[in-house]
């Protein structure tokens, strides 16, 4: 497309009172040869966006700059359509609300910065959505038990097709082996009959295939085109899928670790699966006979406990507490202890745990320090008593129940070692975290990355992410109920429910080409110029979606509907061969060639900033909105991710003399923040790296700094940059200026 | 996909998430919120556990999905004032309220400069003022200023009229009303905190230094009323020893009998700030259990040695009528003694009240004892979604509502 563009100067919101305007138009007509430029009081009003539609419209203009306020506002004032290349210059927000009116430097800074958008403008392309072949709408559920006969239901009953697949000859799963399930509705206080309504309704649903006694022997491909190889007792199946749901559950842990509570040196220390089973028969018998007339509830058994499961199986203290109501239920005169370290029944299920204690349960908080067993059987605990302060010793009691956490499926295997960005430094803090994968033979994926999902602590595949349980590391795959985290029955329910609902957007999405969260609606995604490839393997290694396959010869096979746009392949690439139509190296690198760099006797040093769009740039936009000054020596350049940044512009922004760079990004680490996962954890990587380029050049390192700063951290800024300003004072001038 | 649009009632994180979700999925989504600005109860939290990270992160992420998705609309200051229909067909009434600021406002921010009127800013809790036209606060999104009639002095003043030179205040602006057709409906109007003052013995309102969970977290915010200092209300002193008092109403027959499942975490959180300013501060922490779900452990495991943690459920609460000082009276069930400890502050974990428990909607639905929507309600196409169904936490309401957004779907979609 033949570029016109046209130069809008918002001076309405001090704009006009503080910068030369005149000066600043010139920036666009004369050295940026724009043919339109002009300027108005208040262009987010409807005369001034009329008159860029106008000109639109009339005078051909299909490259819009907007230099007026920051993007994060009046987004929808200046969307002209996606046949139109629109660029904002954030004159407001990070110039005029932050620096001295009629400043020179103030002025300069407005300057650099139309500059820098028009050399942007100038190679932005305008984006083509990529559409896939074959692409369908079927959904994919691995697993069978409560969460995958939800999800594979409730995407049925949306219009969608799925495919349900589980391991075992039936459906249900730990339904199957339930007495009753917990209440589930007000008032919480009785056990309900298990829904097996649920099993027989997806059995009869026209849009659900299921498979039971199936296997995933692998799933190649991308969202809205996986091919899933189905092995049913010896037979193999192919469908062709469009997202996948990961619902295989937990287990229980083992109670053989659980020797020290009698587990298997007492026949009457039972788990809690036993006590389900012995309670579907009637009445609660021993092996050896005799009925139970006292019982014994060991919460904990695992969980909570660093040598074992550290973290809380969430749900068995409801669990306990409606095994303990069976017991109450067939004999009012049965005495139920539950031993515990805290009662957990958040919400409602306070009321399962008052009607409990009510019908007479007697809770002991306090460790158990031993079970023994006396001739007849029976068992004796002995407890370090929390509230009375004493070791107790129980009565006699005829059976013990073990509470025994949750185990995701995703827990089991051997652990695959994934190669991670090879690191030359020692430091090994430097060295990105390590994305762990266990071959648990569940999805088999034909991914270079690994068979199965990334897990985070305890081999849980969840998201990181408070706001965004959802997120995955495997673009369509979402994983749901226990297999994610421990929970409940509602719970599992909810979040089967939940993630049918990524799943079809993330069909839709792709689809129509778009990116998935965080990016949906970005139509971009990464072009490899291939024949300068060299083979090196970081695209496929560094990206933390796993979106890139290889070939035999190490060339890199993208996946554009596992794409999720971040970047962090074009930065890791060392030949820069990875573009987006509207975001590349050569982009970024005109815009810095863009800055104009005063002589070194002029004494105004430049600072460049690469800025995360997601946090960092926002929090630079609130420290003009809270009227905070700072260094007028900035230049900021925002990028999609810190993880896209390619050390070629340290680079380029070196030998242009610049005199330092600075990178603002998401907090990384154990709790990271970046929204691409690793993507600011593998800037900070590559910024080990360049301080050997540094060195070879004669410069120092510490010109180039990196700062996690988060959204709120607003108020830090101009600490920040004034340290590294002093910083750089002291280091003197970048050498290369006038080069 | 053609379908028909859904509404969704309330713009805090259930109702956000939820309209995003569905609207992503391709849905038209209607978004109504009391509030002049989106994020509810979650813009006014300083950080998230177990995390620590700012909410304010992954609003900022959802409104970027909601600027570039003209898919949803979004109606500020407005309330639903009457359904009708049934699941596929609903006829739903809006009141938008006039905020007196019409869209041309650019949040310069020249109106509030010469204002001559103050009010009370219950976005802090009270804590501080803004004027008559003001912006709810700094990453309000729509980023707009509104006016608060009650206190505006009008046409006679005109001065913000006068400042504003892109004629966006309309001091006679009228309440609007309009007619809405959706196939499905998603109520997600959150939750409140529950009125500390009816637990008389713990001495909220009347002792200065006894405050709620909500509004620690706006004490400890950088963009809250003492720009972040944890300081006593009474005198502005530091906080030198704290005591946070669980189950200030939940857990309890007289006050709410269900727990409000998200206390414990948020005390061992806030107890984290008070230590982040003040190491040295003592802090104490009075609970029944500590409930700390899944892998939340990890939190409690890692700050247990941060704070002194007592059994025992807070008896009273008394004040120094000169010191302001507290002294809280509990039976320590560990050891069975009886404690009196002097605090210079004391934080009630205050339980969640469900929006629904007061407001209820202008449609038949179902409630259990509590107020919450019940699960087995029987009116379909209509759904809650996030703390109107029960007690949740932030990444649970997220959870649900994204659920909820599915649920709405499959209404219509259904024929």
């Amino acid at each position: 497309m033949v570029k016109k563009t046209g130069v809008y100067i918002c001076t309405g919101c001090d704009i006009g009172d503080s910068l030369d305007i005149a000066a600043l138009s010139k920036v666009a007509t004369k050295e940026g040869k724009v043919p339109v430029c002009k300027s108005h009081a208040f262009f987010c009003g409807t005369e001034g966006s009329a008159l860029i539609k106008s000109d639109i419209e009339n005078e051909g203009v299909n490259t819009v700059v907007i230099a007026a306020c920051s993007p994060r506002v009046n987004y929808d004032v200046f969307d002209f359509g996606p046949s139109i290349i629109m660029e904002r210059t954030n004159l407001r927000e990070q110039i005029t609300w932050c620096h001295p009116a009629n400043d020179e430097d103030t002025q300069m800074m407005a300057e650099d910065s139309l500059r820098m958008t028009l050399a942007k403008v100038k190679q932005v392309e305008l984006t083509e959505p990529y559409q896939g072949e074959n692409m369908v709408e079927t959904i994919l559920v691995v697993g069978g038990g409560l969460t995958g006969i939800t999800a594979a239901l409730e995407g049925a009953k949306a219009g969608y097709k799925t495919v349900l697949v589980e391991k075992s000859p039936v459906l249900g799963g730990w339904m199957n082996g339930l007495f009753k399930q917990a209440p589930q509705k007000s008032p919480y206080t009785t056990p309900e009959e298990v829904d097996v309504d649920r099993i027989k309704e997806v059995e009869a649903h026209p849009d659900v295939k299921v498979y039971v006694g199936a296997e995933i022997q692998e799933i190649a491909g991308a969202p809205g085109m996986f091919d899933v190889t189905i092995n049913q007792n010896g037979t193999i199946i192919t469908e062709r899928i469009g997202s996948v749901i990961l619902a295989t559950g937990a287990v229980p842990y083992d109670p053989t670790k659980l020797d020290h509570l009698g587990y298997g040196k007492f026949d009457n220390v039972i788990t809690g699966q036993k006590m389900e089973e012995l309670a579907s028969k009637g009445k609660l018998v021993r092996p050896d006979g005799k009925e139970v007339q006292s019982i014994a509830f060991i919460q904990c058994a695992g969980s909570r406990d660093s040598e074992h499961l550290p973290y809380c199986s969430a749900t068995c203290c409801v669990e306990s507490l409606k095994q303990a109501t069976y017991l109450q239920e067939q004999n009012p005169e049965a005495t139920v202890y539950i031993f515990y370290k805290d009662i957990r029944t958040p919400g409602q299920y306070e009321r399962l745990y008052k009607q409990v204690q009510k019908d007479g349960g007697i809770f002991v908080k306090g460790d158990i320090t031993a079970i023994n067993e006396d001739d007849e059987k029976n068992l004796i605990i002995q407890a370090a008593d929390v509230l009375s302060g004493a070791v107790i010793s129980s009565e006699s009691i005829d059976m013990v129940v073990l509470a025994t956490g949750m185990v995701p499926t995703t827990a089991f295997g051997e652990n695959l070692i994934v190669e991670t960005v090879s690191c030359d430094t020692d430091k090994k803090d430097s060295e990105p975290t390590e994305a762990v994968i266990l071959k648990s033979n569940l999805l088999n994926l034909a991914y270079r990355q690994g068979p199965e999902m990334p897990t985070l602590k305890y081999g849980f595949p969840d998201s990181h992410f408070i706001c965004f349980p959802y997120e995955t590391r495997r673009t369509g795959i979402y994983a749901a109920g226990s297999v994610r985290a421990p929970m409940d029955e509602i719970s599992a329910i909810e979040d089967a429910t939940g993630a049918t609902m990524k799943a079809i957007q993330c069909i839709e999405l792709s689809a129509q080409g778009s990116a998935v969260h965080p990016r949906v609606g970005d139509m971009s995604f990464p072009d490899f110029a291939m024949q300068r490839c060299t083979q090196c393997k970081r695209c496929t290694v560094e990206c933390p979606f796993g979106s890139i396959n290889e070939d035999e010869k190490f060339n890199p096979i993208p996946n554009h509907t596992r794409c999720r746009r971040c970047g962090i392949c074009m930065g890791a690439c060392p030949e820069r061969i990875i573009s987006f139509k509207n975001y590349s190296v050569p982009m970024i690198g005109n815009m810095i060639k863009a800055i104009e760099v005063p002589e070194e006797d002029e004494e105004k040093p430049r600072i460049l900033i690469f800025a995360c769009e997601n946090d960092a740039y926002p929090a630079l936009d609130m420290t003009g909105i809270n009227r905070l000054s700072y260094n007028a020596w900035v230049r900021v350049i925002p990028v999609r991710c810190l993880g896209s940044l390619n050390i070629v512009w340290i680079a380029d922004a070196m030998s242009q003399g610049i005199d330092g760079i600075l990178l603002l990004g998401c907090k990384h680490g154990e709790d990271y923040q970046c929204h691409f996962i690793q993507g600011s954890e593998l800037a900070e990587v590559r910024l080990g790296k360049v301080a050997e380029t540094l060195g070879r050049l004669d410069l120092e390192s510490d010109r180039v700094r990196m700062e996690q700063v988060n959204i709120t951290d607003y108020d830090k800024i101009p600490a920040i940059l004034d340290s590294f300003s002093d910083r750089l004072q002291e280091l003197g001038p970048n050498p290369y200026k006038g080069f | 996909m053609a379908h028909k649009s859904i509404l969704v009632v309330g713009g805090g994180v259930s109702g956000i998430t939820a309209a995003i979700e569905a609207s992503e999925a391709g849905s038209e989504v209607y978004l109504v919120e009391q509030k002049s600005y989106l994020g509810g109860k979650v813009a006014q939290i300083y950080q998230y556990f177990p995390k620590l990270c700012p909410p304010n992160c992954g609003l900022e992420i959802n409104f970027k999905r909601i600027k570039q998705n003209p898919k949803i609309s979004i109606f500020t200051l407005a309330e639903v004032e009457t359904i009708e229909g049934k699941e596929g067909d609903f006829t739903v009434t809006v009141k938008s309220n006039a905020s007196r600021v019409n869209q041309n406002c650019t949040a310069c921010g020249k109106c509030a400069e010469v204002c001559p009127v103050e009010r009370s800013n219950e976005f802090n809790y009270g804590l501080d003022n803004t004027k008559a036209i003001y912006k709810a606060h700094e990453f309000a999104f729509p980023m707009k200023y509104s006016i608060d009639d009650k206190v505006c002095l009008g046409a006679e003043c005109g001065k913000c009229v006068e400042a504003c030179k892109y004629d966006a205040i309309e001091l006679d602006m009228a309440t609007k009303s309009l007619k809405l057709n959706v196939g499905a409906i998603i109520w997600a109007t959150g939750w409140d905190a529950y009125d500390a003052s009816k637990v008389a013995y713990y001495g909220y309102s009347q002792h200065q230094n006894v405050i709620t969970n909500v509004i620690m977290e706006r004490l400890a915010a950088p963009n809250g009323p003492t720009r972040g200092k944890i300081v006593r209300p009474s005198d502005g002193k530091a906080v030198e020893s704290i005591a946070f008092v669980q189950c200030a109403g939940s857990r309890d027959e007289n006050h709410l009998a269900y727990c409000s499942g998200v206390c414990c975490m948020a005390s061992l959180k806030q107890a984290t700030y008070v230590k982040e300013q003040n190491p040295d501060a003592k802090v104490y922490m009075f609970y029944i259990d500590v409930r700390a779900m899944g892998k939340h452990e990890d939190f409690y495991t890692k700050v247990q040695n941060e704070l002194t943690l007592i059994k025992g459920k807070v008896g009273e609460i008394t004040e120094d009528p000169i010191t302001k000082d507290l002294t809280v009276l509990v039976e320590n069930q560990v050891t069975g003694e009886i404690m009196k400890d002097k605090f210079d502050m004391v934080v009630l974990a205050t339980g969640m009240v469900p929006a629904t428990a007061g407001l209820k909607l202008p449609v038949e639905l179902s409630y259990d004892e509590d107020g919450f929507i019940a699960t087995d309600s029987k009116q379909p196409g209509i759904y809650g979604a996030g703390c109107v169904k029960k007690p949740m936490d932030v990444a649970s309401s997220v959870k649900d509502a994204t659920a909820a957004a599915l649920k709405a779907i499959q209404s219509t979609v259904r024929r």
